[in-house]
């Protein structure tokens, strides 16, 4: 077995209004930074997961991300692997 | 003497508040709008509870940039006197006008109680008519009322004398018990207790009350 780190980002499709990023856009104004076109609020959740391999994991990651972390209604999911290098568990 | 209260976007205390000083006290009180720049006439603000910009981003964070908190420190700095109370607490620690920041309950429930505390620093002259260790009770309403600082801060706050209130039973997990506290001259508190909710009789509790009616004396 190793353990994998990795990372998800879970954000609204662009089709869904996110009401706390326009109204944290709205901030940026205030503190007097012009230019911002977009802002969209997400989260980012890290991980480590046991698995044989680096396909296991990953597999074990998408039906977490498809089923808990994201709602596939409103939102997607990108999935990362923090790092590359697999630490071997004794 | 006038009052005036901020309202934001996602205030719902703001007329506890009014019902209190207004209503309970016979204080003259108005409601100030997030965009409004002009404080003059005024003897003291009250930043009410509520979900100021519906708490995105973190409790706080947005209300900060609103015209009326520039306002706000030139008022503080002239000497005028600020209660935050609960959300209010939180924007202040983000504007900068009080230390530290206030996070999730420590067990992650939202709290609706009623909270023993006790007063640990009269400087303020919103607590001129106690004395130090008075015990009072106060409604307490709050998902992110984990009082949290340095401990560099924590003892700046203990030399400065300006922990002002703490609670008998911490129902939040707040560093050193704190509920509430002021800045170094005393004339702005934060507290996430709500003594509006404790100003008239019908409620059952009117601890509260002495807090806000110093402003009459």
């Amino acid at each position: 077995m190793s353990l994998f780190k990795a990372r998800v980002f879970v954000h609204l499709r662009p089709s869904v209004l996110d009401p706390a990023g326009e109204a944290t856009r709205s901030a940026t104004k205030r503190l007097g930074i012009d230019g911002v076109t977009q802002l969209r609020i997400g989260k980012s959740i890290e991980l480590e997961i046991e698995a044989a391999n680096k396909d296991e994991a990953r597999s074990k990651i998408e039906l977490m991300s498809d089923r808990l972390l994201a709602n596939p209604v409103i939102e997607d999911w990108s999935l990362e692997f923090k790092d590359e290098q697999k630490t071997p568990i004794n | 003497m006038n009052i005036g209260i901020i309202v934001f976007p996602g205030s719902n205390c703001d007329r506890d508040v009014r019902w209190a000083t207004e209503g309970c006290l016979g204080i003259p009180t108005s409601f100030l709008w997030h965009e409004t720049t002009d404080l003059n006439g005024y003897d003291a603000i009250v930043i009410p509870g509520g979900f100021s910009y519906g708490d995105y981003l973190r409790c706080g964070a947005i209300a900060r940039f609103a015209p009326v908190l520039n306002s706000l420190i030139s008022f503080v700095d002239k000497g005028g006197k600020v209660i935050g109370i609960c959300n209010g607490f939180q924007i202040l620690t983000e504007l900068g006008l009080l230390h530290g920041a206030l996070t999730r309950n420590k067990n992650l429930n939202f709290i609706c109680d009623r909270a023993n505390l006790s007063i640990e620093s009269t400087k303020s002259s919103w607590m001129k008519n106690y004395k130090k260790h008075d015990s009072i009770s106060l409604p307490i309403a709050h998902g992110e009322g984990r009082y949290q600082c340095s401990n560099d801060v924590l003892k700046k706050l203990q030399d400065d004398d300006s922990i002002a209130l703490r609670y008998a039973h911490n129902p939040n997990g707040s560093i050193n018990d704190i509920a509430g506290i002021t800045n170094k001259k005393g004339n702005v508190l934060g507290m996430m207790p709500h003594p509006e909710r404790a100003c008239d009789d019908a409620l059952g509790n009117i601890d509260g009350k002495s807090i806000l009616s110093t402003l009459l004396s």
